[in-house]
């Protein structure tokens, strides 16, 4: 079995305006390797959203992208205040984020369910006041 | 519909990537909520908002979209610029309201379906 390629980020949580800088750099490298648009564009979304999360509520985290013939891995790992329910998380147009995260176009409550949409696995481990943990995999 | 026509049909400055205006779009998405629009996902679709952060721009990257208009006469940074012609996103702005945009769009027929009608 062949090795997976893997990419590593770190998400920097004190700077908004660069969240999304490890999505596009995703989006770059799986453009090198061929994937196809569509599989590049569900990944590069879910990652996104998952970055953006990371820096609103999490204060950062880091990201590992792993590419293999059958699929692409996405694992957001933080050390934020963990999900205290993840089902209503999970409800389109819940949010916790605050007011001057909506000012900038977010918070509206569809990251958690975008990721879901776009991907075809998604596992939340999350452990409050330790973290959250979250893969996604985007079959090719 | 061309690119060149959005700017004909909404007064619009162009503000980078003016060699692709002969490009079509088929779809459209106005909404200042970023996290909307990645909800929607339509092949070479123009983003319209009034928002002005470079999320903006990192959003219609992931979505693929080859055009953002700017409504309200808002206009971006010159950072967000840079990473629109990084990502060979053409930029306009118009002074006309995000209703008054969208309707006239629709109405000349790009709607949100990602079809002509």
């Amino acid at each position: 079995m062949s090795t997976p390629l893997v990419f590593h980020y770190v998400v920097d949580g004190e700077n908004f305006t660069s969240a999304g800088e490890a999505s596009v750099q995703v989006k770059k490298n799986l453009r090198v390797l061929g994937i196809s648009p569509e599989i590049i564009r569900r990944v590069s979304i879910a990652m996104y959203e998952g970055e953006i999360n990371m820096v609103i509520h999490a204060g950062g985290g880091e990201a590992d992208v792993s590419v293999e013939p059958d699929g692409i891995t996405i694992v957001l790992t933080d050390h934020g205040p963990g999900i205290a329910d993840v089902n209503l998380a999970m409800q389109e147009g819940f949010s916790t984020a605050p007011d001057n995260i909506r000012a900038l176009g977010f918070g509206a409550g569809m990251g958690l369910p975008n990721m879901k949409r776009y991907t075809d696995e998604m596992k939340i481990d999350t452990e409050l006041g330790k973290g959250t943990k979250i893969t996604m995999k985007v079959n090719i | 519909m061309k690119i060149s026509e959005i700017t004909n049909l909404l007064n619009a400055k162009v503000l980078c990537c003016g060699d692709s205006l002969d490009n079509d779009v088929f779809s459209a998405c106005g909404s200042d909520m970023m996290s909307d629009v990645l909800a929607f996902v339509k092949n070479q679709a123009v983003l319209l908002t009034g928002l002005v952060n470079p999320q903006v721009i990192r959003t219609a990257e992931m979505m693929d979209m080859h055009c953002i208009v700017f409504v309200r006469g808002k206009e971006p940074s010159p950072e967000m610029i840079e990473l629109a012609k990084d990502s060979e996103i053409v930029v306009m702005a118009t002074p006309m309201r995000m209703f008054e945009a969208c309707g006239l769009l629709y109405t000349h027929g790009l709607n949100n379906t990602g079809d002509l009608i």
